[in-house]
C-alpha cells in the first residue's frame, strides 16, 4: 500500500442537468451490473414470461377446438397474458431495484452522495423498461412459431399499450416501494402481491362490461382496462380505438404524478424518522 | 476568518420521548481532524446522519462548507463523503463496480482511472474484480474507505474507520487519513471508540453523552485538565460520571 500523490483535479466542473443525467446513468449502471453478474436473475426476467405463454397458449388452442369465438381471435389471451406481464414487470422491476437497495443496506450511502430521490426514480424506470424487454421479447418471439401468433402485428398500437401499461405498473412500483420504505422490508410482500389487486377489474381477459355495474367505473379510472378494452378492439375487431389510448394516457399521468409525489413524500418522512441509516437485512 | 466546515446550532433530534440528540452546539474549523467521542447511544451516528442530510433535526441548523444543510444539500454533498459500519455496498457486485458507480454518482472526471489510483493508494487492486459479499470484514473496510474518498471531499466524515482492521492496517490507515488531511486541507470528523486514535489523529474532540456534548478541546489539553495519562481514562471519568470532573466547559 503506497500512497500515490495526486495533483490533478478529481472532480468535475459540468452543467447540473450533465450532472443529473450522469447520476441517472450511474444507477441504471448500478442495476445493469447486477443483472450481468447473475444468470439465475438473468433466466428469471424471462422464465415466468415464457412459461405463462405456453400454458395460455396451449388453452388457446384447446379452446379453439371448442369455440368459434377462439378460432378466429386465437391471440386474444395470449396478448392479454403478454400485455400483463409488461405491467407486472414494471410493478416488479421498480419494487426489485428497491429492494435491491435495502437489502444491501445501501441507502444511506446513495443518498449521501448528490443523487436525488427523482433522478433515482428515474433511473429505475429506465432500468424496468430494460428488464422489462428482456423478460417479454424471449416469449413474445417463442409465440410466433408455436401458436403461429404474433403480438407484433398489432403494430404502432403494440407500442402504446406497452408504454402505458408499463408506465402504470412503474407507478404502483414506487408506491409499494415507498410503502416499504415507511413500514420497513415487513411490507415486502406488498411489493410482489399488490398489483394483483387490481388484475381482476382491468379487462385482461374478459371485457369489463361483464364486471357488476358499481364496479365498472372504478376499472375504468385505470389505465389498464383502457388499455386492454382497446387491445381487444385491434384483435377481435381489427380497429385501433384511440380515445382508449388518451384516456390511458391521461389517467397515466395523473397515477404517474400521484405515485411520484407518493414516493417523495415517503422518502422526506424516511429522513425525518432516520429509516434510511436503520433499513437493511 | 474562514467560515467553519461544520457549524451546528442548537441540533436536536428526538423520536417521539426519546431525545437523540440534546441542542448541541459546535464548530469544526477547516482543515483540521477532530474527533467525536461517547459510548454507545451517546448520539454521535446521530450526529454524523444530520450533518449529511440523511437525516432531519427536529430543531437547529447546520452548516456545512457555508452551506445550509436543511436548505442547499446538493451544493455541498459532492465536496463531502462519508463511511460508516452501519451501511454497506452491494455485496453483489464487484469492489470495481462499486466504486464505478459512486465515481458516475459523484461525477468525477475521469471514473475509471480514479477508481484505479484510489484501488492503488489504499492496496484493493489486487481485489478489484470480486464481489464485494466476498470480502473480509477488513478488506471491506478498505473498501468503504476508498468509496469515501473517491472524490477527494474536503469534508470527510468517518463513522469507526478502523473498527475490523487489524492493528497493522489500522496505523496504514491512519498514516493514510493523516497524509490526505495534510495534503488536500480537508476536514475530518471522526466518530470512533479507539482512544489512542482519536489522540494520535485528532487536534481536537467533541465528547457526547446522552445526546449532549459534555466536554470539548484537545485531548491533550482534556488529559491535562483531568489529570490523567491517556485520553482513555477521561473517556471513562466522562462515562461513568466521576466525582465532579464534568468541567465547565460543557454548555
Amino acid at each position: 500500500m503506497t500512497a500515490v500523490p495526486r495533483d490533478r483535479a478529481v472532480r468535475a466542473e459540468r452543467p447540473a442537468a450533465v450532472q443529473s443525467a450522469r447520476r441517472i446513468y450511474a444507477m441504471v449502471l448500478r442495476y445493469l451490473y447486477l443483472l450481468r453478474g447473475s444468470l439465475p436473475r438473468l433466466l428469471d426476467l424471462c422464465y415466468w414470461p415464457t412459461m405463462q405463454m405456453l400454458l395460455w397458449g396451449l388453452l388457446t388452442q384447446f379452446l379453439a377446438t371448442k369455440t368459434g369465438f377462439f378460432a378466429e381471435a386465437a391471440g386474444y389471451l395470449l396478448a392479454g397474458v403478454l400485455l400483463w406481464d409488461v405491467m407486472f414487470r414494471g410493478n416488479i422491476g421498480i419494487a426489485l431495484s428497491f429492494l435491491e437497495e435495502m437489502w444491501s443496506r445501501n441507502l444511506a450511502q446513495l443518498f449521501a452522495s448528490p443523487l436525488r430521490a427523482w433522478e433515482w426514480a428515474l433511473s429505475l424506470f429506465v432500468t424496468t423498461l430494460i428488464r422489462t424487454v428482456i423478460g417479454i421479447l424471449p416469449a413474445a418471439l417463442l409465440a410466433i412459431p408455436l401458436y403461429h401468433f404474433s403480438i407484433f402485428e398489432m403494430g404502432w398500437a403494440l407500442v402504446a399499450f406497452f408504454f402505458n401499461l408499463l408506465v402504470f405498473g412503474c407507478a404502483i412500483g414506487l408506491v409499494t416501494s415507498g410503502l416499504v420504505l415507511r413500514w420497513g422490508l415487513g411490507a415486502e410482500s406488498l411489493c410482489w402481491a399488490g398489483i394483483f389487486l387490481i388484475q381482476p377489474i382491468s379487462g385482461v381477459f374478459y371485457p369489463i362490461a361483464i364486471l357488476p355495474d358499481w364496479l365498472i367505473p372504478v376499472a375504468l379510472a385505470l389505465p389498464s382496462a383502457h388499455v386492454f378494452e382497446g387491445m381487444r378492439a385491434v384483435l377481435v375487431d381489427g380497429v385501433f380505438l384511440t380515445h382508449h389510448l388518451w384516456k390511458a394516457m391521461a389517467l397515466n399521468l395523473v397515477y404517474l404524478a400521484l405515485s411520484l409525489a407518493a414516493f417523495l413524500a415517503i422518502f422526506r418522512n424516511a429522513r425525518r424518522r432516520g429509516a434510511l441509516l436503520q433499513m437493511g437485512e | 476568518m474562514r467560515e467553519p466546515a461544520i457549524r451546528a446550532v442548537g441540533l436536536s433530534k428526538r423520536y417521539g420521548e426519546v431525545v437523540a440528540v440534546d441542542s448541541i452546539d459546535f464548530e469544526v474549523a477547516q482543515g483540521e481532524i477532530v474527533g467525536l467521542l461517547g459510548g454507545n447511544g451517546a448520539g454521535k451516528t446521530t450526529t454524523i446522519a444530520m450533518i449529511l442530510g440523511l437525516l432531519l433535526p427536529s430543531a437547529g441548523a447546520i452548516t456545512v462548507l457555508g452551506c445550509d444543510m436543511l436548505r442547499h444539500r446538493y451544493r455541498v454533498l459532492p465536496r463531502m463523503n462519508f463511511s460508516s459500519p452501519y451501511v454497506d455496498l452491494p455485496k453483489r457486485l464487484k469492489v470495481r463496480e462499486n466504486l464505478e458507480v459512486y465515481a458516475e454518482l459523484y461525477g468525477l472526471a475521469r471514473p475509471r482511472a480514479r477508481v484505479r489510483d484510489i484501488a492503488e493508494e489504499l492496496g484493493i487492486a489486487e481485489f478489484l474484480d470480486r464481489p464485494n459479499g466476498q470480502l473480509s470484514a477488513g478488506q471491506r473496510t478498505r473498501v468503504a474507505l476508498a468509496k469515501s474518498l473517491l472524490n477527494e471531499p474536503d469534508l470527510l466524515l468517518l463513522d469507526e474507520p478502523t473498527a475490523s482492521l487489524d492493528p497493522d492496517t489500522a496505523h496504514w490507515v491512519r498514516e493514510y487519513l493523516a497524509q490526505y488531511q495534510r495534503r488536500r486541507a480537508a476536514t475530518i470528523l471522526l466518530a470512533s471508540h479507539n482512544m489512542l486514535e482519536v489522540e494520535r489523529l485528532c487536534s481536537e474532540t467533541l465528547i457526547m453523552k446522552t445526546g449532549r456534548i459534555v466536554d470539548r478541546g484537545p485531548p491533550a489539553s482534556l488529559i491535562d485538565r483531568y489529570g490523567r495519562q491517556t485520553l482513555e481514562e477521561v473517556f471513562l471519568d466522562i462515562a461513568r460520571g466521576r466525582a465532579g470532573v464534568l468541567p465547565e466547559a460543557a454548555q
